[in-house]
């Protein structure tokens, strides 16, 4: 496909033109049952098992709004900060394609649930109000499987196969106002306030948020204006973003193709395009099918949706903790610094500290572990920190080994490595590795003396006045002991041992 | 002058996947415009103390609860469809003309 896109540079291109960005977020809901019928949304079923006359259109068959999609809804406005329609009603959206077997997908257009919030996120270290414009609820659609052509595309394709076990789950459109002003940090702000968007989401118990399965999706809308202009450019909209990671890639690779555009004179078309992950760039997915000409009307199968306000109120009012207002709180019992803190943020590392505080362990020493040694291993098998094989209970007893003096850090690493490796709790990988420090005095001291032996000439230099000199002594004694000597006490019998003053 | 004109009877049959001849499209375009006209007389008793409406029932808020209930099996839900490959509605080329 003749679609290799020339690119300006990033920097080049934020030197000559200011780009404005627009987000819409897709959430799947959690809820047992569909948005207009009872059947159910597990995930990954077989195909076509999961479906009624009604997600399937059959003749006949009408639809009835889920309440606790409708619930969901308003709160997921609330918690960012909506208005709340007294009335509203659902609409059709109509078109032709294959994923909604009506040819239609119930929507909300011009009456949605929430209107005017915003979230604020952070993004190096400034606050970033981003308003939000609707939040509305529609219907999920079918998984299309296009079967022939050379890359499973629809383009190219000889025909292909529907599964609706999707369609008609309950989906929300977090729309966000145009946002300006972001200049160079645009890439950050759009995964920043995705990150933070599904943290509400999260907090608010309403979705699973998981992008790799497609409950929370993103499309991004990024125009240029050349820089002392007010006047907006033609935007597009990228679509088929899934993971945080790709947001600021799609920004990032949009504002480089659209400004080299711009700078020879060229016009950006108004148009859809695709993300690829493998590099980072988008293409055009232009088809004159996609017109968007969805002659909305008001849905006549279903009655209006006029939430009672003491409803509301008390929904409201039984909102959870923000994940924002959390780590404020977080931050201040754990006194770590903002930078540490945003360490922690960006490697998905809060929940699984407090729950490791929580299980007994000081902040300092569970982010510590976290954000270092299980860090690296995560890093290392290229996993999330949250998917290691090691709960916040174990690094918690690991913790408690290396306070009660059981374990020095080292052994206390090598503990975790056996924990991660499937050996057992911390306690087994102790008992089946033999990892405790070695405290039986005896057997320090007869370790000590044969490494006195062996070392006679720093022995010496000791004995002679040489303090410094003990270090390579200490380090005999626990190579010696395999890791497992209290450094802190070798020192000590050492010393004395040599008839030196500490 | 017509509510509908013959351009937008041909784009509205485009969007529907409707291959409508010359002379269907002539002919709908009358019958949609009297159908236009009809329902347009609508707003001439319309008045501002009467609120538009959607719905016959002055009814609001009717929900189900989120139960799952059981739906049909894939073979029923497969039975009416022209052709099935892989437990799945097997559908005809999406933008044929066009790739």
């Amino acid at each position: 496909m003749a679609d290799t896109a020339t690119l300006m540079p990033y920097d080049e291109a934020l030197e000559r033109f200011e780009p404005v960005l627009g987000l819409e977020t897709h959430v799947e809901l959690g809820t047992g049952s569909k948005m207009f019928c009872g059947c159910s949304t597990t995930f990954g079923a077989p195909p076509n098992t999961q479906v009624c006359p009604v997600c399937l259109a059959l003749p006949g068959s009408l639809p009835v709004a889920n309440e606790k999609a409708i619930e969901s809804t308003i709160r997921i406005g609330l918690a960012l900060n909506c208005s709340i329609a007294t009335w509203c009603r659902f609409a059709r959206k109509n078109y032709f394609y294959p994923d909604m077997p009506k040819n239609y997908q119930i929507s909300q257009y011009d009456e949605p649930l929430c209107t005017d919030g915003y979230l604020d996120v952070e993004v190096d270290g400034k606050i970033v109000r981003v308003e939000i414009e609707r939040v509305h609820l529609e219907e999920d659609t079918g998984k299309s499987t296009h079967v022939g052509g050379a890359t499973g595309r629809i383009h190219g394709a000889d025909y292909s196969i529907v599964d609706y076990n999707r369609a008609g789950i309950p989906l929300v459109e977090i729309v966000t106002k145009p946002i300006t002003g972001t200049d160079r940090l645009a890439p950050e702000v759009a995964k920043a306030y995705v990150t933070e968007l599904r943290e509400v989401m999260r907090s608010l118990g309403v979705s699973d948020v998981r992008m790799e399965q497609g409950s929370l999706r993103c499309d991004v809308n990024v125009s240029l204006m050349p820089r002392g202009s007010t006047e907006w450019g033609t935007r597009t909209e990228t679509k088929n973003v899934n993971s945080l990671r790709s947001v600021e890639r799609a920004v990032r690779g949009e504002i480089e193709r659209q400004a080299a555009i711009l700078a020879e004179g060229g016009r950006i078309v108004q148009e859809t395009r695709h993300f690829h992950e493998d590099t980072g760039q988008t293409t055009s997915g232009r088809s004159k099918e996609e017109a968007q000409d969805y002659r909305y009307f008001p849905e006549p199968d279903l009655l209006p949706i006029a939430p009672d306000p003491e409803w509301v109120a008390s929904l409201k009012a039984a909102l959870p903790e923000l994940p924002s207002v959390r780590r404020k709180r977080l931050q201040q019992e754990w006194g770590v610094s903002d930078l540490d803190m945003a360490a922690m943020h960006n490697a998905d590392a809060i929940d699984l500290v407090e729950a490791t505080v929580a299980a007994g362990a000081p902040a300092g020493d569970a982010r510590k572990w976290w954000m270092g040694e299980l860090a690296r291993r995560a890093n290392e098998a290229g996993t999330a920190l949250a998917d290691l094989p090691i709960t916040p209970g174990d690094v918690a007893k690991v913790t408690e080994l290396v306070a009660s003096g059981a374990l020095n850090d080292k052994l206390a690493r090598q503990v975790l490595e056996g924990v991660l490796a499937g050996e057992g709790t911390p306690d087994e990988v102790v008992e089946k590795r033999g990892l405790r420090i070695v405290s039986d005095e005896g057997e320090l001291s007869a370790i000590i003396d044969q490494v006195l032996a062996d070392n006679a000439d720093a022995a010496d230099k000791v004995r002679g006045g040489k303090i410094a000199a003990v270090g390579a002594l200490v380090g005999g004694v626990m190579k010696a002991s395999r890791g497992k000597a209290d450094a802190g006490r070798a020192r000590e019998l050492i010393l004395e041992k040599l008839g030196v003053q500490p | 002058m017509s509510a509908i004109t013959r351009d937008e009877v041909a784009h509205l049959a485009r969007l529907s996947r409707l291959a409508l001849a010359d002379d269907e499209l002539d002919h709908f375009a009358a019958q949609l415009d009297q159908i236009v006209g009809a329902v347009a007389r609508v707003s001439e008793v319309a008045a501002e103390d009467i609120p538009p409406s959607s719905h016959a029932l002055p009814l609001t808020n009717v929900f189900r609860p989120d139960e799952v209930r059981p739906g049909l099996s894939p073979e029923g839900a497969l039975s009416g469809a022209p052709a099935v490959e892989e437990d799945r509605f097997r559908v005809p080329r999406i933008l044929g003309e066009e790739a």
